[in-house]
């Protein structure tokens, strides 16, 4: 396993592109502290973003990974050029030749997908947990440390969704084509929900949408506006009351496993199967 | 003798197309291969058969004893198909890394083989940057990162100019020197003859010939003569139970053998019959004119 990690993290340390995108990445995930510092102060309105309460553990976990996933489209590029350029540049064929088996081949590019999904995850635990204990009106230990399930439902994103690139990459053997078609894919899953919602019931669309690869993804963490207090007071004084389900569910991570594990495999099967 | 590569009953298919048909022939150590054919007949697809990178269809192939995985044999096996494909942003010397790292081998060997291709001075330059030439030499390199059991190398010297042609026959017949079983695969000819004691002949992906060079043919070669009284000369020649067929071409007599002859015993005989040359040679087909017969005769 280290062998085939080595192999693969050799390949991108020397590829130019690919190494300022994972920096551009990574200062864009730092860049989550920068929110700190919205500030207006227009006159008697003081309006301070970090002072709103998102900074407060254990919300911060919730806030952070869910807009730190945004940036996940950066590394998404790596991935899948990182598998289509070994098509354009044949070095696939090379790599098979000089002895890697077509399975290692795969694992190898699986093992950097998981290693970049925990750099991420630890990244933006240490991130949130500076930023939380300057800005947190809440710094109790046990009050810390709850709620990290989010950062669970982040890691398990990112490899759902880096392994589809991968997937894509292998399918398709160009990089901007892979790319498209996500965005095809993304249109597709939003075109299926609305046949859904017209022709069945809720029930049955709810369904069906939380096993859609994208859809699945995007729903391990939902959006955490209006879980803000401030929010909330605001929509309890206008006679609304949301009544929204933020948890992590453990059957929504047991689907982005089953599409990750789906996507690994027929990637694998679809390089056996193919002649070079 | 100990098999590199046993190949048995090997067929591989692309829809309606049969590009190898039950093919087989056995590697032994320490020969030089040639596998010759004309563009199509199948070399490259069985190249890429027994290194992992195309699907047989049927039949089967087995690297040394047969008991290690192909990828793991493939590790004591260098390789080069076609043209030579390098990470185009990495410099020579971070691509044989690479292939280090994945055959399992340590750095030392770098810097010994670039100086066998005569890459040292460019080793730290990108592969982008490289000519054709230049890139089919560090493809050589890599091969032989590991001290290769055997080189198997396609088409080494397609589209590099005469240089380029000759510093890679240079480097293969050194390496040859050195005992490495080598197979190469060409449709050139005088490639092949220059470098290989033994070659399998494939036309559209079936064999025609599998053994020695000199084999190929059970031939006893030929006589070229002239002489004033060309007439003269077919007439006895064709009296001498020895020769079999006999053509003139511009002024020149072609006599092919049936049963060994040599030179001296023909010129006697002719001047005892009143006949004097004036140009006598003899000699055995070139492999190229072996070679078409064979591909013409079926």
């Amino acid at each position: 396993m280290y062998r085939l990690l080595n192999i693969e993290l050799y390949k991108l340390k020397h590829s130019r592109s690919s190494k300022m995108l994972i920096i551009t990445y990574f200062v864009l995930l730092t860049s989550i502290a920068l929110i700190a510092s919205i500030k207006f102060d227009i006159g008697p309105v003081k309006f301070h973003l970090a002072e709103m309460g998102i900074f407060n553990f254990p919300y911060i976990w919730h806030f952070n990974s869910y807009f730190a996933a945004i940036f996940k489209l950066f590394l998404a590029i790596v991935i899948v050029s990182m598998m289509s350029n070994e098509y354009s540049n044949k070095t696939l064929k090379q790599n098979l030749i000089d002895g890697l088996s077509k399975k290692e081949f795969i694992l190898s590019k699986f093992y950097t997908v998981i290693v970049l999904s925990v750099v991420s995850t630890l990244f933006l635990f240490v991130v949130s947990l500076i930023l939380g204990l300057i800005f947190s009106s809440y710094t109790e230990l046990n009050i810390i440390f709850s709620d990290l399930e989010y950062l669970l439902a982040f890691f398990v994103k990112l490899v759902g969704f880096f392994s589809f690139c991968l997937f894509l990459g292998v399918l398709v053997k160009r990089s901007a084509f892979a790319l498209g078609f996500l965005f095809v894919w993304q249109f597709l899953e939003g075109v299926i929900f609305g046949v859904l919602k017209w022709y069945t019931n809720a029930e049955t669309k709810a369904f069906v949408m939380q096993l859609l690869p994208l859809n699945a993804m995007s729903n391990l963490i939902k959006q955490p506006f209006s879980r803000l207090s401030a929010v909330q007071t605001v929509a309890n004084q206008v006679g609304e009351n949301f009544n929204f389900d933020y948890a992590v569910h453990w059957y929504e991570i047991l689907i982005v496993i089953g599409w990750t594990a789906l996507f690994i495999f027929l990637s694998y099967l679809l390089l056996k199967k193919r002649d070079l | 003798m100990d098999s590199i590569l046993t190949i048995t009953n090997l067929t591989k298919k692309f829809g309606y197309l049969t590009a190898v048909n039950d093919l087989s022939f056995t590697i032994n150590k320490g020969n030089v291969y040639g596998i010759l054919g004309p563009n199509g007949s199948g070399k490259s697809t069985t190249l890429g058969i027994v290194l992992n990178v195309v699907n047989k269809t049927s039949g089967d192939f087995k690297w040394f004893d047969g008991k290690t995985t192909t990828h793991d044999a493939l590790k004591k096996v260098g390789a080069i198909i076609e043209r030579p494909n390098f990470y185009p942003y990495m410099t020579a010397v971070q691509n044989l890394k690479l292939v280090c790292k994945i055959k399992e081998v340590d750095f030392s060997k770098i810097e010994e083989k670039l100086e066998i291709v005569g890459l040292l001075e460019r080793k730290d330059s990108k592969f982008s940057t490289y000519s054709l030439g230049m890139k089919q030499r560090l493809a050589i390199a890599s091969a032989l990162l590991n001290d290769p059991e055997i080189l198997i190398l396609d088409e080494p010297t397609n589209g590099l100019d005469p240089q380029g042609i000759h510093q890679i026959r240079e480097i293969i017949k050194q390496i040859a020197s050195q005992g490495t079983t080598i197979l190469l695969a060409s449709h050139l000819l005088d490639e092949v003859e220059k470098v290989c004691s033994h070659v399998v002949v494939l036309r559209k992906g079936v064999k025609l010939y599998s053994g020695r060079v000199d084999e190929m043919i059970s031939s006893n070669g030929f006589f070229e003569l002239k002489c004033n009284n060309n007439e003269e000369l077919v007439k006895i020649l064709e009296s001498i139970p020895v020769f079999g067929n006999i053509k003139v071409k511009n002024q020149l007599v072609t006599a092919f053998l049936n049963e060994p002859l040599k030179s001296d015993t023909l010129n006697k005989l002719l001047f005892e019959k009143g006949i004097v040359l004036t140009h006598l040679v003899q000699r055995k087909e070139s492999l190229e004119e072996q070679f078409l017969t064979l591909t013409n005769n079926k």
